[in-house]
């Protein structure tokens, strides 16, 4: 496959997902503040654009993070590149840029994913729109990825999909976790307390997993929540999830053997899944869950940039041996 | 709908022979749409706007940020060719090709045409498609363009006439295909009925020109569509054709020379590419031999073409031989190569370059129609009845500064063709361009993109001043019996 394609795959596929993502932040941020019982100029609305990793766009452009401006920020600020709108616009053009080696289906689905979110764009985000808005959104970010897997042959392109999918759903996975972590460190009188119930409520929410984990622990404690987000072995948006999967994307693309590394993406990549393979929620703790969330987004940015060496940033080396086509008869 | 209050004014009708009166090869639509409830017929009309947006058939708007992308207008009454005038259109485009491939050849070797003194060397030096890059150069099976669409007006005596020849890889087939695909679901029966000769072989056809240009010793060459990129106003159009053929559309940046050959990057590796079908200009595929500030083009890519690792369709320096100047020769091209008469005629043109030529069409500006020969997309025009003095004035300025960019030709009466105007028919001026491939034999497709000036009373067909297109039904030799 051209290199250039797999890029657009890629990152169509990031830019969706990132999408996806930003609505939950803005969603489950929405549902803190009803239940904190704050009025509207106590709420805390900062913790999203930090969340998003924006924070200096933010403050060189909007004087207070008010719930408005911040809304405003994530959802359709054409300026913020990772505003919903801006990654939607950019996974369009992607698609757009490759029509003839997606699915009609896939084109179709954006498309229109993409026409709704702009049909928002001229109405003013309240309480009472942002619900269905946030809904629609994850909705058509679902559909998108189940037409791609029922509508597209699950080769080398269907595979830098995926990719791009789980890459950018660790990192945000992982962000959700060390920003909140911040936000909700208990004071100490309200361990235990029904407040604080409801705020690591909040957080698996937003990343739809709540009732997943409430399946396998029931109980609410912060450590567990921290386990099921980033150790789990079978809830998909777990940190150990998408990297499993992204590997196993990655080496259907290259054929290199589990075990051994043929690239800097795969060796990036392949230390990074089995760390977590092998790690312990009472270690990570106890070393620092901040400290350890920031090495791990580091490390998988790491693997990221790699991974754009070796597939779509080749250069001719002179005198290097290079693949010429063979005949087939 | 009917057609009895439908205004022919004098006009060439394609699909009426006077009022209220079919032709006869047209009758069988006519009735169709004549019965067709008006609400029905709205309801095709707009399901196939809507659908052409959907599949995103769509054109760039230059200079528009917001929705930069627009359907080509559609207009679901088709325009019929019979049989017996659609041969002699074939018969007569297979020889102009022919002839101006036998041109361009004898231009860039021996120049033979000009040392008999049929084309002045001036005319072609000073030509802006002429290429002194390609001197010598020695393209594979001597075929140098490979694509063509020829731009046909029928004038109101009834005839057809040559108005431009597109020799660098014109757009708009995309169009043909998809129009074609609506209206065997608008019109099923009829279409069957009327025996209407199928251009869905196109991509095949295409297919297989290319393969058989690719170097012998390729058994199973590596074709790819080169495109300027997705902001190129046709960007739909090369993206589609890629899909049709199975072929990568790769842009300059994909693209590389390594060791003499031409490589894509892959995920896999360099990859070796044997056929290029390139929808980027002469003056931009490689920055080495042509225009140095071109980013979308392959630097090394001429050495590799003049070597013969890598075909070019088009060849580059075919437009010398479409300036509308050396337009003017084509009739005496096609006698000296073939030595036969031409089936298919000029429009009568007049030389600005040529004193007492040039001395008529300054006496004459507000009757005829002005153009730049090396403008195209109707820029650079004055259609002298519809013009003002001070714009006539400017023209002949510019005529008088530089001779050589400049012809006229009479103002034509182009024929007309109903469109559904609201909730009736209205006639609107089209033109035709039907499709050439040269390969081991040239095939012209049957059919092509008639344009239609949607504006009341334009003459003026282009997409990007308010032209729309129509389906072109061409019938087969017998036309089957009404159920």
């Amino acid at each position: 496959m051209l290199s250039r394609l797999a890029d657009s795959f890629y990152w169509m596929s990031r830019y969706i997902e990132r999408a996806e993502n930003v609505s939950r932040f803005i969603d489950v941020n929405v549902n803190l503040m009803l239940d904190s019982s704050l009025s509207e100029d106590k709420e805390q609305w900062f913790p999203l654009v930090t969340t998003s990793g924006d924070e200096e766009d933010f403050k060189a452009r909007y004087e207070e993070a008010t719930r408005e401006n911040v809304i405003y920020f994530l959802f359709a600020d054409k300026k913020n590149p990772n505003s919903i709108f801006s990654c939607l616009q950019k996974a369009r053009e992607n698609a757009r840029t490759m029509r003839e080696s997606i699915s009609s289906e896939m084109w179709e689905q954006l498309n229109s994913f993409y026409l709704m979110v702009q049909s928002y764009m001229h109405e003013p985000l309240d309480l009472d729109n942002l619900y269905s808005l946030g809904r629609q959104i994850r909705m058509a970010s679902h559909q998108f990825v189940g037409v791609t897997d029922n509508t597209m042959s699950h080769g080398e392109a269907w595979n830098f999909i995926r990719l791009g999918r789980m890459f950018e759903r660790a990192d945000k996975t992982a962000r959700i976790l060390d920003v909140k972590y911040f936000i909700l460190l208990p004071k100490v009188e309200d361990v235990g307390t029904t407040y604080d119930a409801i705020l690591w409520t909040a957080l698996l929410k937003s990343a739809s997993a709540s009732e997943m984990y409430r399946k396998k622990y029931s109980h609410i404690q912060p450590d567990k929540v921290a386990e099921f987000l980033i150790l789990d072995r079978e809830f998909p948006r777990s940190m150990r999830f998408c990297l499993a999967h992204a590997e196993e994307s990655l080496r259907f693309i290259t054929g290199t053997p589990y075990g051994t590394y043929a690239n800097e993406a795969e060796q990036h990549l392949g230390r990074l899944r089995s760390e977590l393979d092998y790690a312990n929620i009472r270690e990570i703790i106890k070393s620092g869950l901040h400290e350890y969330l920031d090495q791990f987004e580091s490390n998988l940015n790491n693997a990221g940039v790699a991974l754009f060496a070796t597939f779509l940033a080749m250069q001719p080396i002179p005198g290097y041996p290079i693949i010429k086509r063979t005949e087939q008869s | 709908m009917d057609f009895d209050n439908y205004e022919m004014n004098n006009f060439y009708d394609e699909l009426l022979e006077a009022p209220g009166r079919p032709r006869p090869g047209a009758a069988p639509l006519m009735n169709r749409l004549k019965t067709m409830p008006n609400a029905d017929l709205i309801r095709h009309q707009k399901l196939a706007e809507a659908e052409l947006l959907q599949m995103g058939i769509t054109f760039m708007v230059y200079g528009s940020n917001e929705g930069a992308e627009k359907i080509f207008p559609f207009d679901v009454v088709p325009r019929v060719v019979e049989a017996k005038e659609w041969e002699q259109i074939e018969k007569g485009l297979i020889q102009r090709i022919q002839a101006l491939n036998f041109f361009i050849d004898d231009i860039y070797h021996g120049q033979k045409i000009i040392k008999d003194k049929i084309i002045p060397e001036e005319m072609i030096k000073t030509s802006a498609g002429y290429r002194v890059q390609c001197q010598g150069l020695n393209v594979a099976k001597r075929v140098w363009i490979h694509i063509t669409g020829t731009d046909l007006v029928r004038s109101d005596d009834g005839q057809f006439y040559v108005l431009e020849d597109n020799l660098r890889c014109p757009s708009g087939v995309s169009y043909v295909l998809k129009n074609r695909d609506v209206l065997k679901r608008t019109l099923p029966r009829v279409f069957q009925n009327m025996n209407v000769r199928p251009v869905d072989d196109y991509s095949h056809r295409l297919l297989n020109m290319l393969q058989y240009m690719a170097p012998p010793e390729i058994t199973k060459p590596r074709i790819v569509v080169l495109t300027p990129g997705p902001y190129n106003s046709a960007y739909f159009e090369h993206s589609f054709l890629a899909q049709q053929i199975g072929a990568e559309l790769v842009e300059g940046r994909d693209l590389v020379v390594i060791d003499g050959y031409v490589m894509m990057r892959t995920t896999k590796g360099f990859e070796r590419v044997d056929v290029i079908y390139r929808r980027v200009d002469d003056d931009f595929i490689d920055p080495q031999t042509f225009r140095r500030d071109s980013k979308l083009g392959v630097p090394g890519l001429m050495d590799v073409y003049r070597a013969g690792r890598v075909v070019l369709a088009n060849a580059p320096g075919t437009g010398v031989a479409d300036d509308k100047a050396i337009y003017t020769y084509v009739p005496a091209i096609i006698k000296y190569y073939l030595n036969e008469d031409p089936i298919l005629q000029n429009v009568p043109t007049y030389m600005c370059w040529e004193p007492t030529q040039r001395q008529y069409v300054l006496e004459n500006l507000d009757k005829l129609v002005v153009k730049a020969v090396n403008q195209s997309g109707g820029y650079g025009m004055l259609v002298g009845p519809h013009s003002t003095k001070s714009e006539q004035e400017k023209f002949a300025g510019l005529i008088n500064a530089r001779p050589r960019d400049y012809i006229a030709q009479p103002t034509l009466s182009l024929s007309r063709v109903p469109i559904i105007a609201e909730d009736h028919f209205e006639g609107r001026h089209v033109d035709l361009r039907p499709y050439v491939l040269y390969g081991k034999s040239i095939y012209v497709m049957p059919g092509g993109l008639t344009r239609v000036a949607l504006k009341k009373g334009s003459l003026v067909v282009n997409s990007s001043q308010g032209g729309g297109s129509k389906d072109t039904w061409v019938l087969g030799e017998t036309i089957k019996k009404k159920p």
